[in-house]
């Protein structure tokens, strides 16, 4: 599939679109606020526009995963050619853009979430230009991450992201904001030297034949180092089932699994969601968390088949302590922020025990609760924002009959509430069902053990629920003003998808089904 | 006899221009007064006239002065670099404050800065041990006096003092382990020495003591542990272009020596695949020596920064740190090692250059230069906060900065040579030095300046210098295949 737009495929478009939009945010006067603001709008704008003609355009049959040819959208260029280097022949490095089934429900999630993200820090008036700047630079990042399909490519955009994050936290966080910013930064920095390492062993261990030359040429492209075919005797990763592949695997899985986050590398997301500000917090955890399982799905799993299969129990024991023990740190909680922290936790947490059930139901659930959870706790972000603005509060005991004064207001926070909570015809219960019945096929009673955890969330969300929207007002909480239309226009359209993905959810589920299908096998026959 | 002499003078137009330099310096200095930059001008002009020459001299490798330097794009890719860095710190003493207290002697100081850099120049061509020894000491004494040449402050004196002490001393160790090697082998140029070896040498023990004593030599021209004490009182005390003349440039010239006498002394040319590429040596696992050392100076360099207040002490850990990274480049001593540590160099030349220019401009107008005082200067200078960021995340390593580049070639050097317990050292400690450099990161933005800290408003001149060592940091970050193209074609040694 090729779209091009003035001779520049689509998806270089809606990588770079942002970055475009920094330039113009840089450029303008520090004091023209507002057109900072537009210039924002239009960038994100854009993106959700160009979003919307891929999910039109997209072939639903095409598989993707591990076979070039049917990637949609791709680019390919050569970026570094360097030949007749001495020791290694040639250097080479693509800038090799593609999309399958498994990346298009992302970059849907992350164009929509960036335009909201933008409509949501309207009200910020501490060094705006700042702000867009590394606004931008950040969505950027996000996208890219998405699209690569060359490992060099993926980790220039995932740490790209690092510095724009850590100024967002710690420039226009809360009191703790530094301690958290730096939290953020180190765990995924971290994280980020772990894929180095493996992504440079990877490197050395896999080579294509040119099919031109007959050269051999190592490479970055991730679809050659899931060919077995491609490594190099006696390289460091070659083989199958050796130490240093489990190795490898498991670095990797440390830097996706803080991302995730999963128990136990969860201790930043906490502190950095209560800190950032909200549009930020809407970010990390609508889309920045979402990488981290979408990098073990695009590289572990079908780059290291064997050692995914081998470590697959331990992956599933980890997703059901973070299910069971996010639900419960969340009800412990009484800042509302950090209680949507850890329910985030968990709910990653399903994520993850779908994608390790290793069949098409898992697998499928697993990613639809990946967007699902996007959108979800976006909304709940926003709730808090909402609330924060008008009250400079956050703690759940501080709030009480919201109910009365922000009738509109209430509903659509309660139905996001209810959305998390996992009720039937709501988004998130589709995507929980599908997760956690591939995960009872494949082990009973880590299955079983993990949906306990549904209702400890169902729990700590009703109770939340009562305290906050229930009961009756604090006198110091009057005249609270309802939701003004700039504040519509970012709740509705993420209710209209909870709504609707609840109702009907097969157009989501047709993207990806059969490039998951694909993925499920590709792991399960040991990548061949 | 002559013609062999004149042949070989094409060969050493740089250096000849160097000297010139250094005469006319000296000569207008007594006869011009009160022109007081004039001097740094001249020398500016003779950096890009010897870069120039650079450019005319003969390509390909060439032996000249019977076997005394040798010619080749190994030493013309080094000279280039060293001219370049020596360039900008020309430019950064034209407007160092530090500096402008001194200026009726100014024209000593760029004779000094002149003499260095002929014997830096010297240091990356030199073939035989006489020639490489006269080099080592030409840099060195000028590098002495440079660091005294702030005499009114205490802390230059002291510096210049504590450097001449343990330079002399090391240097003394390392003639003895040369003339123990060229009593060993009966010669004094490098090939006649790797020939010597390669037949078998007797006196084992004797071979190994004074390789050694010559790597003490080496680890402290390179500021490497355990010969590293010195570097942070001599940053501390020298003004900043001295700081940034010794840490990039005379790193640079130190780097081609050792890759040099090591590369073309001790491999045996004939057989680099067999088992390693130092089996010319027996006796110790010179290699794991190194490596060790390489180590040591990455562990300790990075932790000792954490504990810096002074901006310049902690660029110098963080400068010893970065001796390590490019020492595991030497361990591998093959092809693509050597390759890696000049392309980590020359984005080294960059990315620390520029630390040292805004900690310099920050100096010059506040006169501060603990990490604690940068509090609030991004926000009153945000051009050289944000230059100042670009760069210490390069130096970090982070893309898509060309720090990255440089530390992911050696990384993967490394790692393509087996050497993966010290690739893992070296990335854990990458991510400790994410710590220091991102705290004057913090402290630039994270407060506010006080109500007393006006803006500080730079001049054209200094935003052009920025610009010209940000945008390679930047550039080389997303496009390096001319660096890479540069170093495949300059990686070849005379006899290596």
């Amino acid at each position: 599939m090729e779209f091009q737009i003035f001779g520049v495929g689509i998806l270089t478009w809606i990588v770079f679109i942002p970055i475009v939009g920094m330039l113009v945010v840089l450029l303008l006067p520090d004091k023209s606020r507002n057109a900072i603001r537009w210039a924002a709008v239009v960038a994100t704008g854009l993106q959700v526009i160009l979003a919307g003609v891929i999910f039109a355009l997209f072939d639903r049959a095409k598989l993707g995963i591990n076979d070039a040819e049917s990637f949609q959208f791709v680019e390919k260029f050569s970026w570094i050619t360097v030949e007749a280097v001495p020791w290694v022949g040639r250097i080479e490095i693509n800038y090799f853009l593609g999309i399958d089934g498994l990346s298009v429900l992302m970059i849907l999630l992350t164009s929509l979430i960036g335009f909201i993200g933008v409509i949501s820090s309207w009200n910020i008036d501490k060094m705006v230009k700042g702000y867009f700047a590394l606004y931008l630079l950040l969505v950027t990042g996000m996208m890219g991450v998405f699209v690569s399909l060359d490992f060099f490519l993926f980790f220039i955009f995932w740490e790209v992201m690092l510095l724009p994050m850590y100024f967002l936290i710690g420039l226009w966080g809360g009191p703790r904001r530094e301690y958290a910013a730096i939290k953020f930064f180190l765990y995924t920095f971290v994280g980020g030297i772990l894929m180095l390492l493996t992504m440079l062993a990877l490197y050395f261990s896999v080579a294509y034949t040119d099919p031109a030359t007959g050269q051999s040429v190592h490479t970055f492209n991730i679809l050659h180092m899931m060919d077995p075919s491609n490594y190099v005797e006696g390289g460091l990763l070659s083989g199958v089932d050796t130490t240093w592949r489990y190795v490898a695997w498991m670095a990797l899985f440390i830097n996706f699994a803080i991302k995730i986050p999963l128990f136990p590398f969860h201790t930043w997301l906490p502190d950095a969601h209560v800190e950032a500000p909200t549009p930020i917090s809407v970010i990390l955890a609508g889309v920045l968390l979402k990488l981290g399982t979408y990098g073990l799905l695009r590289i572990n799993f079908p780059i290291f088949p064997d050692a995914t299969v081998y470590f697959i129990y331990f992956m599933a024991v980890l997703a059901m302590i973070s299910i069971i023990y996010g639900a419960f740190c969340a009800m412990a909680q009484d800042d509302f922020k950090k209680l949507i922290a850890y329910s985030s936790i968990s709910h990653m947490g399903i994520v993850v025990l779908g994608i390790a059930a290793l069949n098409t139901q898992g697998m499928v659930g697993g990613v639809l609760q990946m967007f699902n959870h996007g959108i979800i706790t976006a909304v709940l972000f926003l709730a808090v924002g909402v609330l924060y603005d008008r009250t400079h509060k956050r703690g759940l005991y501080d709030f009480g009959g919201i109910a009365n004064q922000m009738p509109k207001y209430t509903g659509l926070a309660m139905i996001g509430m209810f959305a998390a909570l996992g009720l039937p015809g709501l988004n998130g219960f589709v995507s929980e069902l599908f997760s956690f019945l591939g995960a009872f096929e494949a082990y009973k009673w880590i299955a079983i053990i993990s949906v306990t955890g549904i209702i400890i969330t169902a729990g700590y969300i009703l109770w939340t629920i009562q305290r906050v929207f229930l009961g009756s007002t604090p006198d110091k909480l009057t005249d609270l003003k309802d939701l003004t239309p700039r504040e519509y226009l970012m709740f509705v359209p993420l209710i209209i998808l909870i709504i609707l993905l609840g109702i009907y959810p097969a157009p989501a589920i047709e993207l990806m089904n059969s490039s998951l299908s694909h993925l499920v096998e590709f792991v399960n026959s040991g990548g061949r | 006899m002559v013609e062999h002499t004149i042949h070989s003078l094409g060969f050493y137009l740089p250096e000849i221009v160097m000297v010139l330099t250094l005469c006319v310096i000296i000569v207008a200095d007594l006869f011009i007064k009160n022109r007081n930059q004039l001097s740094g001008i001249v020398l500016l002009g003779g950096l890009l006239i010897a870069g120039f020459m650079l450019f005319l001299q003969p390509a390909g490798s060439e032996s000249v002065f019977y076997d005394m330097v040798a010619s080749d794009p190994f030493a013309l890719y080094f000279k280039a670099i060293i001219l370049l860095a020596a360039f900008f710190v020309v430019l950064f003493s034209l407007n160092s404050r530090e500096l402008q207290g001194y200026l009726s002697r100014i024209g000593e100081y760029y004779m000094l800065i002149a003499g260095m850099v002929f014997g830096m120049l010297m240091m990356v061509g030199s073939a035989n041990l006489l020639m490489m020894f006269l080099a080592l000491e030409i840099t060195s004494i000028s590098s002495y006096v440079l660091t005294g040449f702030t005499k009114r402050s205490g802390r230059s004196s002291e510096a210049s003092l504590k450097y001449i002490i343990y330079g002399a001393v090391s240097s003394g160790i390392m003639l003895y382990g040369l003339t123990l090697l060229i009593g060993i082998t009966a010669a004094t140029d490098i090939y006649t020495i790797n020939a010597a070896l390669a037949q078998g040498i007797d006196q084992v023990l004797l071979l190994n003591l004074s390789i050694l004593l010559i790597i003490v030599g080496f680890g402290f021209k390179i500021a490497v542990v355990p010969f590293h004490f010195w570097a942070p009182d001599v940053y501390e005390g020298a003004s900043f272009p001295v700081v940034s003349l010794l840490a990039v440039a005379s790193k640079i010239a130190a780097f081609g020596m050792l890759i040099r006498f090591f590369g073309v002394s001790f491999i045996d040319s004939a057989g680099l695949s067999a088992d390693g590429s130092w089996s010319i040596i027996n006796g110790l696992h010179w290699d794991l020596l190194l490596g060790v050392m390489a180590a040591l100076a990455m562990i300790l360099g990075n932790l000792t920064a954490l504990r810096q207040d002074n901006i310049k002490r902690m660029l110098a850990y963080s400068s010893i740190a970065h001796a390590g990274y490019l020492l595991m480049g030497v361990v591998l001593l093959t092809g693509e090692g050597i390759a890696t540590v000049m392309m980590y160099l020359f984005i080294y030349l960059f990315m620390n250059l520029g630390a040292f220019y805004v900690a310099m401009l920050f100096y010059n107008e506040t006169g501060v230069d603990s990490i604690e005082g940068y509090k609030g200067f991004g926000i009153r200078a945000p051009l050289a906060g944000v230059a100042l960021t670009i760069f210490l995340v390069s130096l970090t390593g982070l893309p898509p900065t060309a720090g990255f580049i440089a530390k992911l070639y050696i990384f993967g050097a490394a790692i393509s040579a087996g050497w993966i317990w010290l690739v893992a050292i070296a990335g854990i400690t990458t991510v400790i030095s994410l710590f220091y450099y991102i705290r004057v990161v913090r402290n630039m933005f994270f407060y506010e300046p006080k109500p007393d800290q006006k803006p500080i408003h730079l001049n054209s001149f200094t935003k052009v210098v920025i610009y010209t060592l940000l945008i390679p940091t930047l550039f080389l970050g997303i496009y390096f295949s001319p660096l890479l193209e540069a170093v495949r074609d300059s990686v070849s040694l005379i006899g290596f």
